[in-house]
Formats: C-alpha cells, sequence, structure tokens
C-alpha cells in the first residue's frame, strides 16, 4: 500500500534537555546509532525517562537533535519541519480533532495534499475498512471507544501512506484486555500495509509480541539491539536481562574452560556452562537464569534451601536460598511434580545451554537506573 | 555540551514557516510601537533634560502638594477599596460555594451582580450615587429632607469603587474556593473542629494567597480608575485625575508624563507582585481538583445571616444600576417624577448623540475582532511555538495590564503628537480615528491574551502536532485546528473586547481630538456640567448596547458554539 517503504538511519544522534530543577544540561539521549529497515517493525523499549520518545518525536521533527544526523530513505531530514516529513505518528492520546467526524479525520492530510474528492472517499472508505471501522465515516470522535478512537488515529496515519509509521505508546490508555487485541490488530496492519514502523513502548510483553527488532534504551543510550529471541535469551547486561522477563543472577568466577564448555564456579559448586568468546579461567562470571529454565530436584547442579513455596494454578512458585543468593523457580504445570515446602533442602538442576553467562561481577540491574 | 545544532535547526524549522515569521515580526513592531513605545517616552521625558539624565523633573513633581496629596489619596482609596472589596467578594463567593441556597432568586442575584460590573461603562455607579445622595437626591433629599448634602469626596469614591470592583473578587475566589477538596475540610470536621474552626484554620490559610493576589488586584484597579473619582471626587484629586488635569488644565504635558511615571511605578510594584508571587503561590496551594460534591451548610444559623447579608448588598448594587436608566426618564431629578422622553429627544437632537453613538460604535466594532484575533495568535505563539522572542510578546502583552489608561493616554500623546522621538515619523496617525482604535486594542489586548492562553492550555498539545505531522503547516494548523477548538474562548474575548473599548475612557480621553465624539466622554462631560438626566439617557442607551452583546454572545455560543456532544467528553 505505502508508495515506497522507507528506512529510518540515526546517526550519533544526541538531544540535550535542561534538567528544569538543578539547571544543568543533561543528555536525553546520547550517542544513538539505530538502522531500521525499510518495512521492518521496530520497538523502542525501556523504562520512562530513558529517552526513547525523544527519538521519535526527534524522526517526526517535534524536536531537533543537538548532535547527528537522521535519515529517511536515505536523506537527511535534520532540516525538515514535522510537516515536510515523510512519517505519520498515532498518537498516545489518539489526538483526533474534536471539532471534526470520524471521515474528516482521516481523510485531514489527504485534503492538505490537495486531492480530488474522488480519491479522498475512495482511500479513506478502504482504509476504515482496513481497521475494521467501515461504515463510521459520520460518527463523532467522542462516541467512539477508546480502541475505536485508537483505531481512527492508526487509519489517520496510514491514509497518507507515509514511509515511516510512528507509535508514541498508542495502547496505553487501553484497558489490559483490549491492549492485547489492538497491538495484534496494529501487527497485522503493518504486515498488511507492508510499511516501516518504529513503537515506543515501556511494556515489554508489547515489544515482544509485536515487533521484528526491539531497542532496549537506557538513561538515553541505546543498550541493545536484537530479535525478542536475541534480547531474551542472550541479554548484553544484567539491565536487559532484568527488564525483559525475570532473571536470576548468579556471580561467580569461571574455573576452567574446555572446547566449547566451561565451569564456573558458583558459591562453592561447579556449574558446567557453555563458554563464552574471550572469556578465560578465573574471570569475574555473572550467570543468568530464568525462573522458568531451572527446576527444583532431589539431585542437580547447586544444593538449596526453599523459603517460599506457593501454589499459583498454573505454576508452583518457589524462592530458594543458594548460598546467600535468593534464586526465584517456577515450575509450571505442577500436578505431577513432587511439591517441596518451606525449609526443604534441594537442588536447583538446569542445562548448561539454559544459563546465559554475563562477564563482569557488576552490570546494572533496573532498581539502580 | 553541542546544544547550538538544535538550537539552529529549531531556527531553521521556524524560517522555513514564512507565515509564522511574517505574524512574528507584525506583532514585535506592533507590541514594540504601541506598548513598550509610549512608555519608554515617559522615561525619557521624566528623566532626560537638557543636559541629559536628570532627577529634577520628578523631583519638581514630587515637590507639589497638591501631587503628594493626590498619592496619599490615591493610595488610602486604593487601600480601603481592596480591603472592602476582598471580603465582601469573600462572601460572596463562600454563600455561593457553601451554603445551599434553596431559591433561584438569589443564585440568579449572584448572577446578576457578577455580570453587571462587566457590561455598565465605568460610571454609572457614580452616577445614581448623586441621584440617590447628591443635592437632590432621592434618600437624601425626598426621603431624610437634608438641603445641600455633598456627596463628593473620599467616602463615594471608596464606596462606588468597592462596589465596582468585589465583583472581580467574587469570581476569583469563587474558582479558587471550588477548587479546595471538601475531604481536607471534613478531616477536621471529623477531628471535631468547629464551623468556624475549620474555616480559620483550614480554609483561610489554604486561601491566603488566593486573597492576596484578589487584593492586590482590586487595589491595582483602584488605582488606575479614572471615571469614578472625576466624577465623584469632588477636590479630592487621585494621580489618575491629577494627570488628566495637568494635562488639560495646566497645559503641561511634561509635568503630566512624570506624574504618569509615579503611578507606573506603583502599579508596576504591585504587579509584579501580584504576578509572580502571588499567582503563584495561590494556585501552587490549590492545585488537586475536588474529588467530589461539597455537602453544602444549611444550617439556619449560618445560613440566613449570610445569605441576608449577601442579597442586601446585591439588592442595594443592582438598585444603584436601575438607577440610571430611570433617571433619564423622569421630568426633573428630585421634583417632577413624570416620565418623558425629553432626555432622550435632547441627546438626540441637541447634543449629536446619534453621531457619538455611531463613532463610539464603529470604533468598538473595528477595533474588537482585531483585538480578539491578536491575543488568540498571541496565546497561540506563547503556549504552543518555541522562538527567540516569544519572551518578549508574553512579556508586552502582559505589561500592558499593569499600564493604568491615564498612563498610556499620556504615552500616546507624547510619543506622537509630534511623531516617534519628536521627528515627525508616524505623526500621521496622530488624531485620527486610526490611534484611537490602537488604544482600544492595547487596552483589551491583556485581558483577551489571558483568556486565549488558558483556553489553549487546556488543549492538548498532541492535537495540533498530529495536523502538523499529517502535513499541515502553522497557519493551517491555527486555521482548521486551534481557532475551532477555541471557538468559545475567541467569541468572548470577541465581546470582551468590544464592551471594554465602547466604554472605554481613561486613555482615550486624553487622545481624542474634538473631530471624533466617544459616548463615555459626552457622558462625563455632561455628568461634569450637572446635566445628569442627559449623562443618565446616554449612559441608558452605552448599557442597552453592551447587554445587546453580551446576550449575542450566549445566543451564539449556545446555538453554534462547542456543540453539546463535545462538552460531554
Amino acid at each position: 500500500m505505502a508508495k515506497e517503504k522507507k528506512g529510518v538511519r540515526i546517526e550519533h544522534v544526541s538531544k540535550i534537555y535542561q534538567d528544569p530543577k538543578t539547571g544543568q544540561d543533561f543528555y536525553a539521549v546520547h550517542d544513538a546509532n539505530i538502522d531500521i529497515e525499510p518495512g521492518e517493525f521496530v520497538c523502542l523499549l525501556g523504562p520512562s525517562g530513558c529517552g526513547k520518545t525523544t527519538i521519535l518525536r526527534m524522526i517526526a521533527g517535534f524536536e531537533s537533535p543537538d548532535e547527528g544526523e537522521i535519515y529517511l530513505g536515505g536523506e537527511a531530514i535534520n532540516e525538515l519541519t514535522p510537516n515536510k516529513r515523510d512519517t505519520a505518528m498515532v498518537f498516545q492520546s489518539y489526538a483526533l480533532l474534536p471539532h471534526y467526524n470520524i471521515f474528516d479525520n482521516v481523510a485531514y492530510g489527504l485534503k492538505l495534499r490537495k486531492m480530488d474528492e474522488k480519491t479522498i472517499k475512495d482511500k479513506v472508505t478502504r482504509i476504515l475498512g482496513l481497521v475494521g471501522l467501515e461504515g463510521m465515516e459520520n460518527r463523532m470522535t467522542n462516541q467512539l471507544s477508546g480502541g475505536q478512537q485508537q483505531r481512527v488515529a492508526l487509519a489517520r496515519a496510514l491514509v497518507i501512506e507515509p514511509g515511516v509509521l510512528l507509535f508514541d505508546e498508542p495502547l496505553s490508555n487501553l484497558d489490559a484486555k483490549l491492549r492485547v487485541d489492538m497491538r495484534n490488530e496494529i501487527r497485522r496492519i503493518q504486515q498488511e500495509a507492508g510499511i516501516t514502523a518504529v513503537y515506543v513502548t515501556h511494556d515489554q510483553s508489547e515489544a515482544m509480541a509485536i515487533s521484528d527488532k526491539i531497542i532496549i534504551m537506557k538513561k538515553g543510550v541505546v543498550d541493545q539491539i536484537g530479535t525478542p529471541h536475541e534480547i531474551y535469551y542472550q541479554p548484553k547486561d544484567e539491565f536487559v536481562a532484568d527488564f525483559i522477563g525475570e532473571s536470576n543472577f548468579l556471580h561467580g568466577s569461571i574455573a576452567g574452560i574446555e572446547g566449547n564448555r566451561a565451569i564456573a564456579s558458583i558459591e562453592g559448586c561447579e556449574v558446567p556452562v557453555s563458554a563464552v568468546e574471550g572469556m578465560s579461567a578465573g574471570d569475574d562470571c555473572t550467570l543468568v537464569l530464568r525462573p522458568e529454565a531451572a527446576l527444583l530436584a532431589d539431585t542437580g547442579v547447586l544444593p538449596c534451601t526453599v523459603v517460599l513455596s506457593r501454589f499459583m494454578g498454573n505454576y508452583q512458585n518457589y524462592q530458594v536460598m543458594v548460598g546467600d543468593t535468593l534464586v526465584k523457580i517456577t515450575d509450571f504445570n505442577p500436578k505431577n511434580h513432587k511439591i517441596y515446602e518451606v525449609g526443604d533442602r534441594a537442588f536447583v538442576d538446569f542445562k548448561p545451554e539454559d544459563v546465559h553467562v554475563l562477564s563482569g561481577e557488576g552490570g546494572f540491574t533496573v532498581e539502580n537506573i | 555540551m553541542a546544544t547550538a545544532q538544535g538550537a539552529s535547526l529549531d531556527r531553521k524549522k521556524l524560517m522555513a514557516d514564512p507565515i509564522m515569521v511574517s505574524t512574528i515580526v507584525v506583532l514585535v513592531v506592533f507590541l514594540t510601537l504601541f506598548i513598550i513605545y509610549p512608555l519608554v517616552i515617559l522615561l525619557v521625558d521624566s528623566f532626560i533634560g537638557d543636559g541629559g539624565f536628570t532627577l529634577d523633573i520628578i523631583k519638581g513633581v514630587l515637590a507639589k502638594p497638591a501631587f503628594k496629596t493626590a498619592i496619599v489619596n490615591t493610595l488610602i482609596i486604593g487601600a480601603v477599596t481592596g480591603v472592602l472589596s476582598t471580603l465582601i467578594g469573600l462572601l460572596f463567593a463562600y454563600v455561593e460555594v457553601y451554603v445551599r441556597l434553596k431559591t433561584r432568586f438569589l443564585s440568579g442575584l449572584f448572577k446578576v451582580v457578577s455580570i453587571l460590573p462587566v457590561v455598565s461603562p465605568p460610571f454609572v455607579l457614580s452616577l445614581s450615587m448623586i441621584l440617590l445622595f447628591g443635592r437632590s437626591g432621592i434618600i437624601s433629599k425626598t426621603l431624610l429632607g437634608i438641603q445641600n448634602s455633598n456627596i463628593y469626596g473620599m467616602r463615594s469614591i471608596i464606596i462606588i469603587q468597592t462596589m465596582t470592583f468585589f465583583p472581580v473578587c467574587y469570581m476569583m475566589l469563587k474558582g479558587l474556593l471550588k477548587n479546595i477538596d471538601p475531604s481536607l475540610e471534613e478531616a477536621a470536621r471529623d477531628m471535631g473542629a468547629s464551623r468556624w474552626k475549620v474555616f480559620t484554620s483550614v480554609t483561610w490559610p489554604l486561601l491566603l494567597p488566593g486573597i492576596g493576589n484578589a487584593f492586590l488586584v482590586t487595589v491595582m484597579e483602584s488605582i488606575a480608575d479614572f471615571a469614578n473619582p472625576m466624577m465623584i471626587g469632588g477636590n479630592v484629586d487621585t494621580l489618575a485625575t491629577s494627570i488628566y488635569l495637568q494635562i488639560t488644565g495646566n497645559y503641561d504635558k511634561q509635568g503630566a508624563a512624570a506624574m504618569a511615571v509615579v503611578l507606573l511605578s506603583i502599579t508596576f510594584i504591585m504587579f509584579f507582585v501580584q504576578k509572580y508571587i502571588l499567582e503563584a503561590k495561590a494556585t501552587a496551594t490549590l492545585t488537586g481538583k475536588a474529588s467530589r460534591q461539597r455537602m453544602l451548610i444549611t444550617d439556619r444559623s449560618v445560613r440566613v445571616p449570610l445569605v441576608i447579608l449577601c442579597a442586601g448588598v446585591a439588592i442595594f448594587v443592582i438598585a444603584m444600576y436601575i438607577c440610571v436608566p430611570y433617571g433619564s426618564l423622569i421630568k426633573t431629578w428630585g421634583r417632577d417624577y413624570t416620565l418623558t422622553w425629553k432626555w432622550y429627544e435632547k441627546v438626540f437632537v441637541n447634543y449629536r448623540g446619534g453621531q457619538a453613538f455611531t463613532d463610539s460604535f464603529l470604533m468598538a466594532l473595528i477595533a474588537s475582532p482585531l483585538t480578539a484575533l491578536l491575543s488568540m495568535i498571541i496565546s497561540y505563539l506563547v503556549v504552543k511555538k518555541r522562538f527567540a522572542l516569544k519572551g518578549f510578546i508574553e512579556f508586552a502583552s502582559m505589561l500592558a495590564m499593569a499600564v493604568p489608561g491615564t498612563v498610556l493616554g499620556v504615552g500616546f500623546i507624547r510619543g506622537y503628537a509630534n511623531g516617534l522621538f519628536r521627528t515627525g515619523a508616524l505623526q500621521f496617525i496622530y488624531g485620527t480615528t486610526a490611534i484611537l482604535i490602537i488604544v482600544f486594542i492595547v487596552r483589551s489586548l491583556p485581558t483577551g491574551t489571558r483568556s486565549g492562553i488558558s483556553a489553549l492550555r487546556q488543549i492538548d498539545k498532541s492535537i495540533e502536532e498530529s495536523a502538523y505531522d499529517m502535513g499541515a503547516n502553522s497557519f493551517e494548523v491555527f486555521m482548521t485546528v486551534t481557532l475551532p477548538l477555541i471557538k468559545d474562548s475567541f467569541l468572548s474575548g470577541l465581546v470582551t473586547a468590544f464592551v471594554r473599548s465602547i466604554t472605554a475612557i481613561s486613555a482615550v480621553i486624553l487622545v481624542v481630538t474634538p473631530a471624533t465624539l466617544l459616548i463615555t466622554v459626552q457622558i462625563n462631560e455632561y455628568a461634569n456640567r450637572g446635566e445628569f438626566a442627559v449623562a443618565c439617557a446616554f449612559s441608558t442607551i452605552l448599557i442597552l448596547i453592551t447587554y445587546a452583546a453580551v446576550l449575542g454572545m450566549n445566543i451564539f455560543i449556545k446555538y453554534f458554539g462547542t456543540s453539546k456532544a463535545q462538552e460531554e467528553d
């Protein structure tokens, strides 16, 4: 549907704001380098204040980068005003024009492009069909539910056939169930329209469900870029591991390396893991263990004491102490498994390929951001 | 850090929008020429003598005993009026927000009292004061039989100004009281405080900055008031009337300029205290929106005395307003109360009333749409845009609020009678209707801008951004999105500007030439000559015009304004 899918390239882009309290300048975005392929669906994900919306608004042209250059379809767009850029944005608050009906809202951009009435009518009707609002042309915006308003906002952005579609947390004003429906809908429409999309969210499950690629941001810096799979299983640091899903962090050191196998020493126990490139014996390391990747068993890798055991229906929720480290374990479908009670001694068991090894002891956690 | 790139990109984006750039340039030129420059020229007049900078001119003015008395008079009147207006305004606001008013009559009365000062010309109350308590007043002579009652003086000015300005306090404090979360007071009641204790320990402290704010606004209005002291002050002069007399009586324009600077510095100090200290505090303490309806006071012991007090004041005010049309229909006030049209005949046949009404009406009609549009554009730029001169535009248009009309009038005389900086440039506009229209615009601009700004702040920034993002330039965004969304505010700004222009006197009385007749100037003249019936006839017609304008606006908003469906949102 789009005339031409456009890629977005962000090169060494920084944005500086002034702290209103201290009056000091700080980097809202620092040296961001992002390459978005034409037709790709990319999520900018991070906690609030990480600079993700600032990047989106710089692509749209509402903010000007203080350093670096942004390219849209190979063309440098730094000096273009928002109305001259081939972008269309879907706003968090929908931002529909309250004095227009649905048809006029969607037709707004087309009228500005001086299209003839017949073309406008055809395009609007077709796009309203795509978002599932056919026959609602004459309603006023306040007669629509939140989900419907969001569809109008999406239709309005799609109808001008932009090179790239921008989403600024579009679902955060909807209730939980509608949010899930709408994100699937947005993904479907993006695929059908075959359009490049940049999507800002702080909801990790939304990002996982919808994107081809996720960009994790932290304090204005791009932390990791990867597919949802890469982000989840090969987090670059503790921040990413903690931000996406739940993680246990086991700190220790590498005791020895043999080919593609390595032995990590955790709380005095030897733990077999996959070797990581560039790592040598004696280095500090941190193991990232997902709660669902571990099991509680009578024999296993790490001895532990159960401190919490709770039946949650579809899983048994455990917290155990391995030495001084608290480890969370989720045992799915526990009906036919042995249930451990508080105070029981047991073992945390997992396969070497189910832990991800980070070098170094430190790293970030969500809390200290 | 290299913020320069972002700033220069912002600048480039702005320059890519020629309509916006030219609008900003036009605005800056207008504000500089007609707000900043007249004030600068007054400073030049007062501080630059033949040998450069000097304080002699100001010292000379301040040494005059009559002027010293005028300063003292002005401050006393301002302070007393401020206290009284604030107290009465608070009483009204409290009763309206906290006390259950059983009858619709009472709430109607409150509404009338809040609208009256908006639609009435400034000196109506002075006129009716003379009619009620003057030498041949209904109350003073007919009822009480007092001969030679002397109504003129400071006491009358204070009474009249209090009645003119307390509705403003009432409106301001009503808004604040409504924002007090009732649960705060309920918590205090719950801990065992009496109603009086709740008022003194919770409501009053929360309200205090707002009360200070209302007080200062009233004092500023009182100090700037020209019409009432002129009409009823007798031999008591205030700063505003002294300045006027210095020009019209003593032909001393430079002295008047120096006096104007004194008046201006007083109002400026108050303006800055009010705007930057109290206004911020007043809203900061009361940010919480009331979470639910307040339980209204129904105790008879509280309700009855408060309601009687308010109703008494309200009825007295309304009675004074009725006096004026009545006075215009009476054969001889104080003696022969037969109804007659003869004063209206006199107005139109002998006193060129037709021309006065046409002149005033047409000029107000031209000034008001210009003012409304200008103030909406200024509000749009101030609220929604970032550019280098934004601070200047905001400052200059708000500054006009702190400038008393008399001061502006002197500034225009000094600034344009001999052209810009006495060079003859732009001299041609002096004495024309154009300069009167400009005076009207400058006088109404701050009110319009203020209401425009608050209307625009209500609109989600992203609505305009979305239009911008869809490909509209600034002009298209303003015309298709901003203006339709603030239509009501625009319309009320239009009518307010019209009413303010047609009832204006303080600044224009100095700038007007005999070729142009203005209703307000006529009223002032006939009242000074003692032809009160003619003044009443002029005033009555003027009240009818302004009332019709306000009524017309309300009807228009009701049928063509923001649709009901939209309001429910």
